[in-house]
């Protein structure tokens, strides 16, 4: 099993800074825009940007929550079943703009269920994607992410890992090849 | 652990500590779900949910269906007072006949004890049991189990006493196997007459002295009388029960600690419990109803993820 760094530790601070500049761009201080992370990975994604946004708006609550998409999942009963992680929302999402973050995009069914499960909170005046990894065509839905962290081009044998200093401790971007399945 | 470990939901015996600990992570995500503005996702569109209801029910009926509306699911309800079933046709006959018609779980209610489990030997589908005569009613255990948690934290090293009609109650069977398996110690209280005669052997405590047992616990669940299962009368009138064993404000008073007030329903204001009682803070029968939703939306599910 071969395992290739695609972010180290100092380019991974220095993507998520630039992402948090380039939402910057569109959002300005954030008074009516919200972030919301995708459960699992996707929170950790969502606290860090939000976090450095916060100290470039010091003062300034920026709203992040935690989203879980595993009722809204379209797999149900054709693999094993996911047990799911807490929803964590408490601010309004109606008529907001609303910037969904994951860690890794792929097929994009993950996004798809995250936006269902978005709508059951309210009506978002406009939704934007966040992803750290974009593995490039390998969707299975016509979804584009508005921010990406880093592109990559993956074959299905491989596979992306996303390591953080919270929980593993090292923040860093792995491929890994488990194979040769192509 | 990510799965139940049968297809079916008979009773408690059958379940797991890993089980219940599964069911109750679940519904603590449905509770949250019943939460929000939409209280509905869409895991269970595709599949078909039979109400089956051989004996009267509102409560228990009404919160399984509303749970599995919540989840999406296609619902068909059948009451045994309107159907064939007084044309002499039998169980498996009926269960298949409807079972033909594309249905994935049967949730079943039958005033006799084991039907479920002979369901579950002769059709081809989930099977959940909303009660079995005498028997277990084992959604009931887990959302009081899990008012208890919800209210005290854990289920585990607390003392609970269940008062009432033992004999005829499937809900006080499933209760002392659900808080056993979670670590509760649990006591039995009420006449000698309503005490079934080797209910020690259950390794529950038996008292017959209400104060004594609410001086004990940390939490009570007083039961319904079940006039409707009580072929003989088992005690003089229902004015001696109340005096007897039922739990009024005065008494709740003068206890040494604040305990936690459960009821399964539906109550009988004046006989199990007073007005005040039911009413009061220290009464959790409300939350037992919302959490009745949320467990059994967390049954379905787990058990969903089951069905071929």
């Amino acid at each position: 099993m071969q395992r290739r760094v695609l972010l180290d530790n100092t380019r991974f601070g220095i993507t998520i800074s630039r992402l948090c500049r380039q939402l910057i761009e569109n959002h300005n201080d954030f008074s009516d825009s919200v972030i919301i992370g995708l459960q699992p990975r996707g929170i950790f994604v969502a606290r860090r940007v939000s976090a450095e946004l916060s100290t470039l708006f010091p003062g300034k609550k920026i709203m992040c929550g935690d989203l879980d998409v595993t009722f809204h999942r379209d797999d149900f009963r054709r693999r094993e079943i996911v047990i799911p992680s807490a929803t964590k929302i408490d601010f309004q999402i109606e008529d907001k703009n609303v910037i969904l973050v994951d860690d890794v995009l792929y097929t994009g069914r993950t996004i798809r269920a995250g936006m269902d499960a978005m709508i059951d909170y309210g009506r978002p005046k406009k939704v934007e994607l966040l992803v750290l990894v974009d593995r490039r065509y390998s969707r299975h839905l016509p979804i584009a992410p508005d921010y990406i962290g880093i592109s990559v081009d993956t074959i299905t044998s491989e596979k992306v890992i996303v390591n953080w200093k919270e929980t593993e401790g090292v923040d860093e971007i792995l491929l890994e090849n488990r194979g040769t399945n192509y | 652990m990510s799965s139940l470990s049968s297809k079916h939901l008979l009773g408690i015996k059958g379940l797991s500590v890993e089980d219940i600990e599964l069911i109750f992570s679940t519904a603590d995500n449905f509770k949250d779900v019943l939460n929000r503005p939409m209280k509905k996702v869409p895991s269970l569109r595709d599949v078909t949910v039979a109400n089956l209801f051989f004996e009267n029910s509102t409560r228990t009926r009404l919160s399984f269906e509303l749970a599995e509306r919540r989840l999406s699911a296609d619902v068909v309800n059948f009451a045994a007072s309107s159907s064939s079933v007084t044309k002499g046709e039998t169980l498996i006959d009926t269960v298949n006949n409807i079972l033909a018609m594309k249905v994935d779980i049967i949730v079943m209610r039958h005033p006799n004890a084991g039907a479920a489990l002979f369901l579950s030997r002769h059709v081809n589908a989930s099977i959940v049991n909303a009660g079995d005569g005498a028997h277990e009613h084992p959604t009931q255990a887990l959302l009081d189990a899990y008012s208890i948690r919800e209210k005290h934290g854990e289920v585990k090293g607390k003392k609970v006493v269940i008062v009432g009609d033992i004999l005829h109650s499937r809900v006080a069977l499933s209760n002392i196997f659900c808080l056993q398996k979670l670590g509760a110690e649990v006591m039995v209280c009420g006449p000698t007459t309503l005490m079934p005669k080797y209910i020690s052997s259950l390794g529950v405590k038996v008292e017959h002295d209400l104060h004594k047992a609410l001086e004990w616990c940390d939490v009570a669940n007083m039961l319904r009388i079940q006039l409707e299962r009580q072929d003989i009368k088992y005690f003089p009138s229902l004015r001696e029960y109340m005096m007897l064993y039922g739990l009024d404000k005065s008494l709740l008073n003068s206890l040494s600690k604040k305990i936690t007030v459960m009821h399964p329903g539906p109550i009988n204001r004046g006989v199990e419990i007073t007005s005040d009682v039911a009413d009061s803070d220290q009464s959790i029968i409300l939350q037992q109803v919302e959490n009745g939703v949320a467990i059994r939306m967390a049954v379905l599910y787990l058990l969903a993820g089951k069905v071929s």
